[in-house]
């Protein structure tokens, strides 16, 4: 019996979307081996021990949980500069609060993420309910933000802090995977959940995928809005504080375009910066491979002025890759 | 079984002979033959699938054929890409054109080639006055200043055809050029197209509107299955034998209708008003029901049907469900009143293009489906098999994405939704626009088992055959109001027409 030529067509097209896809979603792996095998060869002795794998994901982790909330922005069609600055005040916020004999363990972390989480929902109700658009609305929040970091701080690095904040980051599980990455675990996995496992993840998606679909289909499009902004700055507060126990400091300078590096490993993972497509594990290797160049030019010594180039060129590598996956 | 009777052959302009595609090894057309003589209008027909666009993408160069040739006035060609098939003369107008939205007329027709001045700049003055001049001559009433933006479909089109001619194109590919714009807009693109056969233009004309073909074809070529069902002049063909021809079995009824009799009324529309686009409406609708909407193109029907779905806030008036008041304000509010709306704008607000078959066909029951928020992949998965098998649509599978489907799938993907969402009231606006002959008859028949199953219908349709053929009962809209209502003993087209052209003040001509 012959098949419709119309299920043909469907069949074929199916065929070369998910030829495609299997290149948009894992064409990066690719590049990612590529990397890990030519540092392996070139420095074999340094980069393949664990203690030094370790450090990578390490290194990855606060770039990685920074982008798990950008990509949940992204994926629902809007972009969030603010992340980076809302890294610093926190961090100092978190700091301010955790000299030793002053208050219990937990007001920092409190103030750290429900800060995190209020700038968040703000940069949401400018574009959810105010409908300006979301790199206007973050781009002012990480200027107010830095400067509102520089002022709680007075321009200065917070230092002195307890044992136990230090121990947020530095602490390590069965002694020898680190708190710092266990956050990052965990935020992963939560993310990955909400995601595909949700109802509010598939929100998430058709609202990026087309906006007045998703409203005509009874989706509350600002609250979605509101949301995922809000799981940005909360995710945006972990990382400042997280990184202000890495560094037993709260710095009114950190974070400073790290925005663009957790935009950079969520567009390196294949997430689409027209909303609506994107996997969490494309956003994860997106992440280390950020980590993994950085750490490796480092042991090949190569200087941290050439490594942005470097790093520049791989990002419009990834989205090139990405781009020719799609075209059919 | 390829007949070969054939008009009158003059002088062919094109040819394509025994051109055959597979993708991945799959046979999507075979040995296809089309030749289009210098001034005719060859229309080519067929289901959505049958291979048209596969065989038009070939020759602008979108595609390259496995095997065959293209001819252009006897000399054989390559087109590796459009631009290239433009240069040597094929000009496609595309079924949704893509202009550059900020630019002028002008600037639109002169893209890719602007006059320039002695000093290699663009000259302005010189292009304005050339895309004037031409649209005098040829009878375009667009000013070249315009943004294209401030255009309607049908003048983009004009505007379209214009830069063909100026490009002197040997054929022009006319893809569905009339679905979405209105009678009069129809006339005048007809005219352009008598035109450009007086100048030996050779037109390919794709289009579903029987009526259309007879007018305007001299030849017509049906493709089916990816194969060529034979071409034959337009006079020796009737309505009945081109659509057997082209779905390859007979189609007894072309409105199969169910009556029901109608049980209670289940919505009652009361003075409902918003802005200047609806005034005063009053319906009611029955059970078992199906009411149609007729009126000419911004009569202010989809605007009723937006308001009533709360897509707009109501400016005034009552709606009333079962009986009992209500204030829609969100299309959450009804849905949850169990009202669905398939819009008209199957891939502006009824479809998610980059999500799978499934991610939009759950999209508008996800809380029905999964009270606790928690996606339950089985029980989706067995939802949507279900409902596909029941509508019919064709797909790879579930996951498959959604833009990947013909136009008539896709509007089968978007019934899927609605009525997955168990509604009561069901308004549908331009349920069959770009469907093809068989996905039509799918969603009349479809209809026909919503109000045996107790369901209220209203069905929006600019055609007023098939509203007469479905409906029991028409409201007839005109400039927001609603201006006559006729039993189904009473239909009659003229009437219609007549209900439907019922300005006052002076009326507007077909926006919106």
């Amino acid at each position: 019996m012959r098949r419709n030529s119309r299920e043909v067509g469907a069949v074929e097209q199916a065929k070369s979307l998910q030829s495609s896809r299997f290149m948009r979603e894992f064409g990066i792996l690719f590049v990612f081996a590529g990397v890990l095998g030519a540092l392996m060869l070139l420095s074999p002795g340094a980069f393949a021990r664990p203690a030094n794998l370790m450090n990578i994901i390490k290194q990855a982790s606060v770039n990685g949980i920074l982008a798990m909330g950008m990509m949940f922005v992204i994926i629902s069609g809007g972009i969030d500069l603010s992340v980076g600055s809302i890294v610093a005040l926190t961090g100092v916020v978190a700091a301010s609060f955790a000299h030793p004999g002053e208050y219990p363990f937990l007001v920092p972390v409190v103030l750290a993420l429900g800060l995190g989480a209020l700038i968040g929902l703000l940069n949401g109700v400018g574009v959810a309910y105010g409908n300006i658009p979301p790199f206007i609305v973050t781009l002012g929040m990480m200027t107010i933000v830095r400067g509102l970091a520089l002022i709680v701080s007075k321009g200065s690095p917070v230092f002195g802090v307890t044992a136990a904040f230090e121990n947020i980051a530095g602490a390590f599980v069965l002694e020898v995977v680190p708190l710092l990455v266990v956050y990052f675990l965990v935020v992963t996995g939560a993310s990955a959940f909400l995601l595909n496992k949700t109802v509010f993840g598939r929100r998430v998606y058709a609202v990026g995928g087309n906006e007045v679909s998703a409203r005509f289909s009874g989706i509350d499009v600002q609250r979605i809005r509101l949301a995922v902004y809000t799981i940005s700055g909360l995710l945006a507060g972990l990382a400042g504080l997280v990184l202000a126990s890495r560094t037993v400091s709260g710095n009114p300078t950190a974070g400073q375009s790290y925005e663009l590096d957790a935009i950079a490993a969520v567009i390196i993972g294949g997430v689409s910066m027209s909303g609506g497509s994107g996997k969490w594990y494309g956003t994860v290797i997106g992440a280390l491979l950020i980590a993994v160049i950085g750490n490796g030019l480092d042991i090949l010594n190569v200087s941290s002025h050439y490594q942005l180039v470097i790093k520049g060129a791989i990002i419009i590598f990834a989205v090139l890759l990405d781009m020719k996956g799609k075209r059919k | 079984m390829i007949e070969e009777r054939g008009g009158p052959v003059s002088e062919t302009v094109l040819e394509m002979k025994g051109i055959s595609k597979a993708f991945s090894g799959v046979g999507v057309l075979e040995e296809i033959h089309l030749q289009v003589a210098k001034g005719e209008v060859h229309a080519l027909m067929g289901e959505n699938g049958a291979g048209k666009s596969t065989l038009m993408k070939i020759l602008l160069g979108i595609h390259p054929a496995d095997r065959g040739e293209i001819l252009l006035e006897g000399r054989r060609i390559v087109n590796r890409s459009p631009r290239e098939a433009m240069d040597k003369g094929i000009a496609m107008i595309h079924q949704e054109l893509h202009p550059v939205l900020d630019m002028t007329v002008w600037e639109n027709v002169f893209l890719g080639r602007e006059i320039r001045t002695r000093f290699g700049l663009a000259d302005k003055k010189a292009m304005a006055r050339e895309c004037g001049r031409l649209f005098t001559q040829l009878d375009v009433p667009v000013d070249p200043g315009a943004r294209m933006r401030d255009l309607g479909v049908a003048q983009c089109q004009l505007v379209e055809i214009v830069k063909a001619v100026s490009l002197s194109a040997k054929v022009v590919v006319m893809d569905e050029p009339t679905s979405a714009i209105t009678d009069r807009e129809v006339e005048i693109l007809f005219q352009q197209i008598a035109r450009l056969k007086a100048q030996g233009v050779g037109v390919i004309y794709i289009s579903h509107k029987m009526e259309e073909i007879f007018r305007i074809a001299d030849r017509i070529t049906v493709l089916r299955d990816g194969r060529h069902m034979g071409t034959d002049s337009a006079a020796d063909l009737d309505n009945d034998r081109l659509i057997r021809r082209m779905v390859g079995r007979e189609i007894r009824e072309v409105f199969p209708k169910e009556t029901v009799v109608p049980g209670e009324v289940v919505l009652e529309v009361r003075g409902l008003c918003w802005g200047r686009k609806v005034r005063d409406v009053d319906l009611s609708l029955r059970k078992g029901e199906i009411l149609g909407i007729a009126g000419l193109v911004g009569a202010g029907r989809s605007e009723l049907a937006q308001t009533l779905f709360g897509i707009h806030k109501p400016t005034g008036g009552s709606v009333h469900v079962h009986g009992k008041p209500v204030r829609i304000q969100r299309p959450g509010d009804a849905i949850a009143l169990k009202m669905a709306l398939v819009t008209e704008d199957r891939k502006g607000s009824g479809l998610n293009l980059k999500g799978t078959v499934q991610e939009n066909i759950t999209l508008a029951s996800l809380d029905r489906l999964f009270p606790r928020g928690i996606l339950d992949g089985s029980r989706e998965g067995d939802v949507v098999s279900k409902s596909m098998e029941k509508l019919k649509v064709k797909a790879a599978s579930p996951k498959a994405p959604v833009d990947s489907l013909s136009g008539g799938n896709q509007q089968k993907v978007v019934l899927a939704k609605w009525l997955l969402a168990g509604p009561e009231i069901i308004v549908l606006d331009e349920p069959t626009r770009g469907v093809d002959v068989g996905a039509k008859r799918d969603i009349y028949l479809l209809l026909g088992e919503l109000v045996k199953a107790g369901k209220a219908v209203i069905v929006i349709s600019s055609e007023i055959p098939e509203i007469m053929g479905i409906a029991d009962r028409i409201l007839v809209m005109a400039a927001g109001r609603v201006t006559g209502e006729v039993a189904r003993k009473d239909f009659n087209q003229e009437r219609i027409l007549g209900y439907a052209a019922q300005f006052e003040g002076g009326g507007s001509s077909g926006t919106g």
